[in-house]
């Protein structure tokens, strides 16, 4: 194992992380309290409670893994893209580390700064709703399951994407519609049953219920449910990503 | 002594179906200094590219050290380093910090006072804590090879280390290519420049459209290939190349006060002495006499001509 390189990678993409700490975190931080004052208290003293959970606090999962999917992927697809773009990965690929290795570096670095913004938007929620997390080891494993099932599919678009728009689209287009038809701001159960059906075949669905189910005890799923559905999500990126580097898709001709 | 790299039978064919690379066969010893000669599109770019990993190879196959480059990919590379053609860095990164980004990336544990001989040596130490977009162009190509140079490597390839770049730091780089063999590294570049070649190459290898036309020894080369040109002036003009001296295969020229004379300079008699003999025997007095010998530029005319 090459961990000096992994090591480098690593630093590196977080060096560019703290080179921009302000707006890294001040933006969380602002969207967060702008749904809580929207969602929280404006529209949330008219809606009361879902399973006992006052709405405020019931949108706290939802809002974590909105921003933790959202960061993964845009954290991880930049870091790849980024060097693909300027044309430095021409020492990545000469360099005497592997596929395995360099995504370890990339991801690892992902997935520890959207941990970091999942901090920041759980503490920033604490600061306007009372917060008990009931399941915090199952809180903890599918908040670190999500950054890295989303940091690698983060680093699948970084591969695949040709310019900026096209690394930009995916978490706009797709990410941040499938997170809000995912249920973060409503129980299913309050959607006609039609709308209930087809929700059962947005991914998302899972993990926020999972998710949901380790702070409150309550879920539209099973919690076993959840667990496979991002285990499933995660095995594909991998599948993804291997084939990617035996091919040298994109990124080697 | 074997060869640090040896390039077997190597052949790359792009998917858009373009074959860059045709049968290449190539062995570099340790501590030459090879230039790759060529025009644009010859496949340089992509014989060294395939050599360090970037592309992969079609058929064929590299060692380098005794290390398969594909098997031993990890034992291969560790010994090569790349200065690629383009200006490809991290403008907001620091001198020092990419350095140290670079070896790292090559496995080498940290190791801060070597990368500041190796800034010391290429004049950037007091760039370290600079960010990299404010340096100028020629720092830039400098700072690329700095981090080439971060993890020690004994191969440096250089690819196009002066394209325009203008006369005076083109002269430094060379300098700068031969301090680098006195340290022991061995130095493969690319060049469209033949002077560039003729100047600093202990080899060249000629390359056009993914084919290696000739590679040899650059004395060998400029002998082999080599004719001179004697140039005869003389005191009057005249009208017509005398009768007498019609199996020389003498030109006049334009002026009509010189004579040209083409002869190898690899052949026994030259036959200098009987021609000069001749043309005061048939009353023609001499001004002056000059040789020119053919650059590399003739002969790589010369060559794409002999192959077409
Ligand atoms: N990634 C690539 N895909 C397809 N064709 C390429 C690629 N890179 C280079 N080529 C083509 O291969 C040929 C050789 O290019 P290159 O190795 O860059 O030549 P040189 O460095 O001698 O100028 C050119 O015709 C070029 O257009
Ligand atoms: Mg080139």
């Amino acid at each position: 194992m090459n961990f000096s390189g992994i090591r480098a990678i690593y630093i590196y993409e977080m060096t560019r992380f703290f080179r921009t700490f302000f707006q890294s975190f001040i933006s969380p931080i602002v969207s967060t309290s702008l749904y809580f004052v929207v969602f929280g208290t404006a529209i949330g003293s008219k809606i009361g409670t879902i399973d006992d959970v006052s709405y405020g606090a019931f949108i706290v999962p939802g809002l974590i893994m909105l921003n933790i999917m959202t960061q993964s992927t845009s954290f991880a697809s930049f870091g790849i893209y980024l060097p693909k773009f300027v044309g430095t990965i021409f020492e990545i690929l000469s360099a005497p580390i592997n596929s395995f290795e360099i995504i370890l570096g990339y991801v690892g670095a992902a997935v520890t700064k959207s941990l970091m913004i999942g901090v920041v938007v759980l503490i920033t929620a604490h600061l306007f709703v009372d917060l008990t997390i009931l399941h915090p080891f199952f809180m903890i494993v599918f908040l670190v399951l999500t950054c890295v099932s989303f940091s690698l599919f983060g680093f699948i678009i970084g591969v695949w994407a040709k310019n900026f728009d096209q690394v930009q689209m995916i978490p706009l287009l797709v990410l941040t519609p499938l997170v809000f038809l995912g249920g973060s701001f409503y129980s299913i159960s309050m959607l006609p049953p039609i709308w209930q059906s087809i929700s059962m075949f947005n991914p998302i669905f899972y993990l926020i219920s999972g998710f949901r189910w380790s702070f409150f005890g309550t879920a539209d799923v099973g919690i076993g449910l959840s667990l496979m559905a991002i285990a499933i999500f995660t095995c594909c990126c991998i599948g993804m990503i291997t084939w990617i580097f035996k091919t040298g898709y994109r990124i080697k001709s | 002594m074997t060869p640090i790299v040896i390039v077997k039978n190597l052949s790359k064919t792009y998917s858009s179906k373009l074959i860059a690379l045709d049968d290449i066969s190539l062995e570099i010893s340790e501590g030459e200094i090879l230039a790759l000669l060529g025009p644009n599109g010859a496949g340089k770019t992509t014989l060294i590219s395939t050599i360090c990993g970037i592309v992969n190879p079609s058929s064929g196959k590299i060692f380098v050290d005794g290390f398969d480059a594909i098997k031993d990919y990890r034992d291969a590379r560790r010994l090569i380093g790349l200065v690629p053609q383009e200006l490809v860095l991290d403008s907001f990164e620091t001198v020092l910090n990419t350095l140290r980004f670079s070896r790292g990336l090559f496995g080498k544990p940290r190791n801060d006072n070597y990368l500041k001989e190796v800034l010391k040596k290429l004049s950037l130490w007091d760039k370290r804590d600079s960010p990299i977009m404010t340096l100028s162009g020629g720092m830039k190509r400098r700072v690329l090879i700095a981090k080439a140079l971060s993890h020690e490597p004994r191969v440096l390839f250089l690819d196009e280390p002066t394209a325009g770049v203008d006369v005076e730091l083109r002269k430094d780089m060379w300098a700068l290519v031969n301090s680098l063999r006195a340290s022991g590294v061995t130095v493969i570049l690319t060049t469209h420049y033949i002077e560039e070649a003729e100047a600093i190459a202990d080899r060249v290898g000629v390359m056009n459209q993914g084919k290696m036309l000739l590679l040899s020894d650059k004395k060998t080369l400029l002998k082999k290939m080599g004719k001179k040109e004697l140039k005869i002036e003389l005191h009057d003009p005249i009208t017509a190349i005398p009768e007498s001296l019609s199996a020389y295969k003498l030109i006049l020229s334009e002026q009509r006060t010189a004579l040209l004379y083409s002869y190898d300079t690899s052949a026994n008699r030259t036959g200098i002495t009987k021609l000069l003999t001749d043309i005061s025997k048939a009353g023609l007095i001499l001004k002056d006499v000059s040789t020119r010998q053919s650059s590399l530029e003739d002969i790589f005319t010369t060559l794409l001509e002999e192959k077409k």
